[in-house]
């Protein structure tokens, strides 16, 4: 197989026998963090898990509040990155350097199309007031002391407006959603574990693209290649968890109900 | 195997060279990778932390005295030192102590090796920590904290102040230097091993601090998201602690114990493995049941994270959950028995000498006895119903965690000194340090498990009149453990300073640091060492 | 205040003023002796080794042993021996802290809050901690206390009693004891809950059965229980409609015989129908389908205070 001629000149760490001993150690730290990772998110699964089964409502009338065809093209963004990631570790370790910058770049892209999406999804629930907490309400201090029943959610009060409804293109089949959504006690439950969730998804999205555009630097820099590509194969595991979280949150969240 | 070192190294050595002068100026060594440098660093950090936090537990227990007609600390005041006092001695002092501190030093000596695996990730551990360090400390300046170090909800959501929030990022950021230098040591210890040093050769402070990994590993994320969730939940309402909103505050509690009860095997797995090489080193004697200790601390660790409920038995768990955590604690207590009944029978026939360090390790020996005893006391349901939130606990964390971990602490400290500094620290100074900490601590804390039995709860700023007397004593007791590690403090100080200068082996132990000079070259070795036998060949 | 001075510390324990007591005192002494001998084999053995084997000369020679398979053997098996049966007697104990008798006499609601209880009885009355009020309970016989908190997790702890449960905001604990004697019992807080954490102490009073009796009927003169209270609210909001308290099958499970009688859901899972599941019941009936009937009940969440839940509750217990 004919290579690009790599320029790179790689010396391994003084503490190491060798490059490969370097590259094994390398990877079993990666690995080893990568746990850590699936064992955080793990943890706010075991709870989705626990709230879903003692409020299966909320979390049905929550999970068909979300557009699930946007949830769905971001998965298929998503899982695109990971094959262009793929793509451009394996343009590395071949010494195909363009390929891989323009692989890194496709990758950076597949990330930034999906936080667009998750900031309209985000966006438009916080116009119409399907959020957790005390925001959900219209007087954010309302619900002190246990008085949170007798406060008015901004569902409530959009309802109401239908100059409101228009302009933030709530339209029937939304409206009968939304009414279901405040008819059930404990219904910013569902809200609370879906922008944890995502939010925490999407903090590791940002940071991946950060890493990536990184990675994409040492490659136009000729800093990785054939003999060396340990911290391409890092990132690119990284964004590999990254979207598995995401294939798990998809269903759990948007197809469940 | 051959070894990498060049010419240039020896004739470096030669003239002197090591770690401590290989570079000079502050900048070498706040941008140094050398694992040495960084757990003298970490050294620092942490024995600053450990008086703030010591000077919270004197306030306390000046306050609890009753000394003067009128408390000295109001009740919120009191609330806050007492939360302070735990989250500092808890996140900043004992679980990073030993790994951060010795483990960091001695774990790539001990192996063979000349750093850790990734030693810039080593360098990047301790900023992480001194970060999470000053967030957490920051929330002492917004004075808020009084929640305890538990921050069991819906207090620490609904009813106290912002600080909480601060305090908890702290520990949470904190908890990524843990989980950091936990997969450090484990990538060392599978990777860098010297060539000949299998598994079964490696010495048991090797094995204790690879357990402590791997349950670094494992745990720390939990609080990392329990903390999150607790910092959503107090700045935007997200209610999953709180009933108002559907939440569970029992749940809190799930969640933050199964991290925290693990973490306090964080805590006393090290200590344990400092206990392993002091007895074996001042009874010039091999390991009694090497095996058997390894493949305990490993065992502990892997039950440690099934037993978390023993925290819980009177808050709302169901009686059958509280059963099997019951039983399960039990276990636990098995491995730990047999590592007592091994290092005891080490130093039968052993030829036994009584220097500080040794002093430490027996002053372990009978402080975590009493520690452990007192914990089957707390496992057993029927009897913690009793115990629970008295002082009878706080008498029994302080023995394991204080006698236990912190006594392991100071004997590792004055043993592998000489290596770390060149110099030896007076030794009359380590046994009056250690007479007035070990008399003390037992003034202080042995009548808090009577105060318990009495029912005196815990957390009390307040107290009723019979309680009293036990109290006085008490304080006195934290006097003299007070001025015990003052005069630990300027043995250190003048060992570094003035100590006569030490031999690479003054203690004529086995393991590999002690082949090497005091303090050792910058690589650690001269030659990779390649090793034929097992760590504590006394023969 | 002269309460405090019928509380006497003059032992490690305090007195035995329930039976459970006494045996809770009885695994206490055994846990004390055996770990006192643990100590001694253990701690006593190694000081006589420090001082036979103390080092002698620079160049004195230590033996060489790695192991001893039966005595490693042994030091474990026995300590697992001994923390099992340690295991088990504390279950038995915990058993009998934790499952009230049959025959209560007297079953109390105790709501904690930041700093003080309220105490309300079946027949309605209410006291306050804030006003001294002590918790007045019959001796010799047992009684119950419904537990929860209207804010923060609170706990209460009677050293006497040796008997401790936590008080959680949205939910019910139970806690019951049987004082032998008339006296005074100190109950302290023992779940931080913040400035006067140490100041929430109140007293429970044990008077003679007969008394209790006397005082609770007293008492009564004037008041709507609480279940006379459920009752009207069961009417009000229509509860009738789709439950009924004769037995018959209408949209939803009768209430007759319901209270304490295991229940089967939809899900094969089954069910205690004590406080908990009652009031879990009422606030979000979807938590748990009976076996056969439709998931039909709106969500009363919100819509009903903790009073008149705890009402609703006194009522249905009655209906037999």
């Amino acid at each position: 197989m004919t290579s690009v001629s790599s320029t790179s000149e790689f010396h391994h760490e003084h503490h190491f026998k060798s490059a490969d001993h370097q590259y094994a150690s390398s990877k079993q730290g990666i690995w080893l963090f990568l746990c850590t990772e699936i064992l955080m998110f793990g943890g706010l699964f075991v709870g989705y898990l626990i709230y879903h089964s003692i409020y299966p409502t909320v979390f049905k009338n929550g999970s068909h509040s979300l557009d699930w065809k946007l949830g769905a093209v971001n998965t298929v963004v998503l899982l695109i990155s990971s094959f262009t990631m793929a793509a451009a570790i394996s343009y590395v370790q071949r010494g195909v350097h363009k390929l891989a910058s323009i692989m890194l770049i496709l990758t950076i892209a597949c990330a930034g199309i999906f936080m667009v999406i998750k900031y309209f999804e985000y966006t438009h629930k916080f116009h119409v007031g399907t959020i957790p907490g005390k925001f959900s309400l219209v007087d954010p201090t309302c619900a002190a002391g246990g008085k949170r029943a007798t406060c008015e959610t901004k569902i409530a009060a959009l309802l109401k407006d239908p100059k409101a409804l228009e302009a933030n293109h709530v339209h029937g089949e939304e409206i009968t959603k939304l009414k279901a959504i405040i008819s059930q006690p404990k219904w910013e439950m569902f809200y609370g574990f879906y922008f944890v969730m995502t939010g925490l998804h999407g903090v590791h999205v940002l940071a991946g693209m950060i890493l990536i555009f990184w990675v994409l630097i040492k490659n136009i820099r000729r800093k990785v290649g054939p003999e060396y590509y340990t911290v391409v194969e890092g990132v690119g595991l990284f964004w590999h968890v990254v979207d598995l979280v995401w294939i798990y949150l998809f269903p759990l969240l948007y197809l469940v109900g | 195997m051959s070894s990498t070192q060049t010419k240039t190294t020896h004739s470096h050595v030669a003239h002197g060279d090591n770690y401590l002068n290989h570079s000079s100026g502050l900048w070498s060594w706040l941008t140094t990778k050398d694992h040495k440098r960084i757990g003298l660093m970490y050294f620092a950090t942490v024995a600053t932390l450990f008086l703030i936090g010591g000077f919270f537990a004197l306030g306390i227990r000046l306050h609890l005295a009753k000394f003067g007609s009128t408390p000295l600390l109001d009740p919120d005041t009191y609330n806050k030192f007492m939360t302070f006092h735990g989250a500092i001695m808890v996140f900043m002092v004992i679980i990073p102590g030993i790994p951060a501190f010795l483990g960091n030093f001695v774990l790539p000596i001990q192996l063979g090796a000349k750093d850790v695996a990734f030693p810039r990730l080593n360098l990047a551990s301790y900023y992480i920590f001194v970060a999470g360090a000053l967030l957490a400390a920051s929330s002492m300046y917004f004075n808020q904290v009084d929640t305890g170090w538990t921050f069991y909800t819906p207090y620490s959501t609904a009813k106290t102040g912002n600080g909480v929030i601060l305090l908890v990022m702290g520990a949470f950021t904190m908890g990524f230097s843990s989980i950091l230098t936990g997969l450090n040591f484990i990538v060392t210890t599978h990777k860098l091993r010297a060539p000949g040093m299998t598994m079964d050769r490696i010495p048991l402070m090797i094995w204790a601090l690879y357990s402590t990994s791997i349950i670094q590993i494992l745990a720390t994320p939990i609080l990392a998201i329990t903390l999150l969730l607790l910092a959503m939940e107090k700045t935007l309402g997200v209610g999953i602690f709180d009933p108002d909103l559907g939440g569970d505050p029992v749940l809190f509690q799930h969640f933050f114990w199964f991290y925290s009860h693990p973490a306090v095997y964080i805590m006393i797995l090290p200590a344990m493995g400092v206990i392993s090489e002091l007895i074996t080193a001042f009874s010039k004697k091999t390991i009694f049941g090497y095996r058997a200790i390894a493949y305990s601390s490993v065992a502990i660790a892997a039950v440690s994270f099934l037993v978390w409920g023993h925290h819980m038995f009177v808050s709302g768990q169901s009686t059958f959950a509280g059963i099997m955590f019951s039983v399960i604690t039990m276990l636990v207590g098995v491995p730990t028995a047999i590592k007592l009944f091994n290092w005891i029978s080490t130093m039968y026939r052993g030829t036994v000498t009584f220097e500080a360090p040794m002093l430490f390790a027996l002053g372990f020996m009978f402080l975590f006895t009493i520690g452990g005893l007192t914990g089957v006391f707390l496992a057993s349901t029927g009897m913690d119903v009793h115990f629970h939130d008295t002082y009878f606990v706080v008498a029994h964390f302080h023995y394991v965690m204080v006698g236990g971990t912190l006594m392991a602490l100071m004997g590792g400290i004055y043993y592998w000194f000489p290596k770390m500094f060149g110099r030896m620290t007076s030794d009359l100074g380590g046994r009056i340090s250690w007479v007035l900490i070990f008399t003390g601590f037992n003034v202080t804390f042995f009548p808090q498990f009577i105060l318990g039995a009495m029912g005196m709860p815990r957390r009390y700023f307040d107290y009723l009149p019979e309680y009293t007397n036990l109290n006085q004593i008490s304080t006195v007791g934290s006097w003299l453990i007070g001025l015990g590690f003052l005069v630990g403090l300027i043995t250190i100080i003048h060992g570094i300073v003035a100590g006569e200068k030490a031999s690479a082996n003054p203690w004529g132990a086995k393991t590999l640091e002690w082949q090497t000079a005091s303090p050792p070259p910058h690589e650690n070795f001269l030659e990779t060492p390649k090793v034929t036998a097992g760590p504590y060949d006394f023969r | 205040m002269s309460w405090i001075t019928s509380y006497p510390a003059t032992t490690f324990m305090p007195i035995q003023a329930t039976e459970i007591a006494k045996e809770v005192d009885l695994l206490y002494a055994f846990l004390i002796i055996s770990s006192l001998i643990s100590f001694v084999i253990l701690i006593g053995g190694m000081t006589w080794f420090l001082i036979k084997f103390k080092r002698s000369s620079v160049d004195q020679k230590s033996a060489y042993i790695t192991h001893n398979n039966f005595a490693e053997f042994l030091w474990s098996f026995i300590p697992l021996v001994i923390m099992m049966v340690i295991f088990y007697w504390g279950m038995v104990i915990f058993e009998k802290l934790r499952v009230p008798p049959t025959d209560i006499a007297a079953e109390i609601h105790v709501t904690a809050e930041q700093w003080a209880w309220t105490y309300k009885y079946a027949n309605g009355k209410e006291f306050y901690s804030s006003a001294n009020d002590p918790l007045v309970v019959p001796s010799g016989k047992a009684t119950k206390l419904i537990l929860t908190s209207k804010d923060v997790i609170h706990s209460f702890f009677v050293p006497t009693f040796r008997a401790k449960q936590d008080a959680v905001p949205g939910r019910y604990t139970q806690i019951w004891f049987e004082p032998t004697l008339p006296g005074d019992y100190i109950v302290f807080c023992t779940e931080y809950c913040g400035t006067k954490h140490s100041g929430m102490m109140i007293k429970i009073k044990a008077i003679p059965s007969e008394e209790y009796a006397a005082w609770y009927h007293a008492e009564s003169k004037g008041a709507d229980t609480p279940a006379d209270k459920g009752k009207v609210i069961f009417a009000q909001r229509a509860c009738a409609s789709c439950h009924s308290i004769d037995g018959s099958r209408i949209v939803g499970p009768t209430m007759k015989g319901l209270y304490g009688n295991a229940r089967k859901f939809a899900d094969g899972s089954t069910a205690k129908a004590d406080d908990q599941y009652l009031r879990e019941s009422i606030l979000v009936s979807t938590a748990k389908i009976v076996e056969s009937y439709a998931p039909a009940m709106p969500l009363f969440q919100g819509q009903l205070t903790d009073e008149e839940v705890e009402n609703l509750i006194e009522y249905i217990k009655t209906i037999k």
